[in-house]
């Protein structure tokens, strides 16, 4: 039971680990927000997790909250990703806004 | 016997939100990462706190359970579809391979296959990214 608990919690802990990598390279902003959206929802396996482990049922108060936090995050990063201009959505598009065309053919392969 | 119940739940939950994040990190266009983060990881969540649930087995913790169940299982795909939108709207690069043919999918013959193979990228962001920095 107890090394179920430890196993789950270390696999979650991989998808945190590879969620804060994308969050840390991701070539554009949406990329960071997909990635801050699954370590909310990892961070709610975690906590529930720690229920199991420490065996009190308090952990799962923190999951709600976390989860109801992590939503309105992630909609409010998305509505204002749609709405600003001013937020440079990769290098490309920042070098763009800068009027440097050069950039755009060649690294459009990049992905 | 409840114990190898949650043993197995929790760890199949761990494994789906390894899956995502092995997902997010590897996946090649921020529509196709979506696609492994939000339903692999609402999976993966659902089922450790299913397993919790079970573990605990008092009225409270399971209505608590099922809160966050529900919780998450409504709000997953508004925010994945927020995101989607903005990043559509914003004019996201898509995957090299990406391959729109309106006609087609009209008429429900989608090719499993592109046909076209001497056009290599028909309609890859040509026309979003004029729209998206003026």
């Amino acid at each position: 039971m107890e090394f179920a608990t430890n196993i789950a919690l270390g696999l979650t802990a991989f998808g945190l680990v590879a969620g804060c990598i994308r969050m840390f390279k991701g070539p554009t902003a949406a990329d960071r927000i997909v990635a801050l959206d699954l370590v909310t929802i990892l961070l709610v396996a975690v906590s529930s997790l720690l229920a199991l482990r420490l065996d009190n049922s308090a952990y799962l108060d923190l999951g709600l909250a976390l989860a109801l936090v992590g939503f309105l995050a992630t909609v409010g990063f998305a509505r204002y990703l749609e709405i600003s201009t001013q937020v440079p959505l990769d290098d490309e598009d920042a070098a763009l806004q800068q009027g440097d065309t050069e950039l755009k053919v060649p690294s459009r392969e990049k992905l | 016997m409840n114990d190898i119940i949650v043993s197995i739940l929790i760890i199949l939950g761990g494994g789906f939100a390894a899956i995502a994040g092995l997902g997010l990190l590897r996946l090649p266009d921020v529509l196709i990462r979506m696609h492994a983060s939000t339903k692999a990881g609402t999976l993966g969540v659902g089922l450790i706190v299913l397993g919790v649930s079970v573990y605990f087995a008092s009225s409270l913790v399971i209505t608590k359970a099922l809160l966050i169940i529900a919780f998450l299982f409504l709000t997953a795909p508004v925010g994945a579809h927020l995101i989607a939108r903005a990043a559509y709207r914003r004019g996201i690069r898509l995957w090299a391979e990406t391959r729109m043919e309106d006609a087609a999918m009209k008429t429900g013959s989608f090719p499993a296959k592109p046909t076209n193979e001497n056009s290599p990228h028909p309609m890859v962001d040509h026309d979003l990214d004029e729209s998206h920095h003026s």
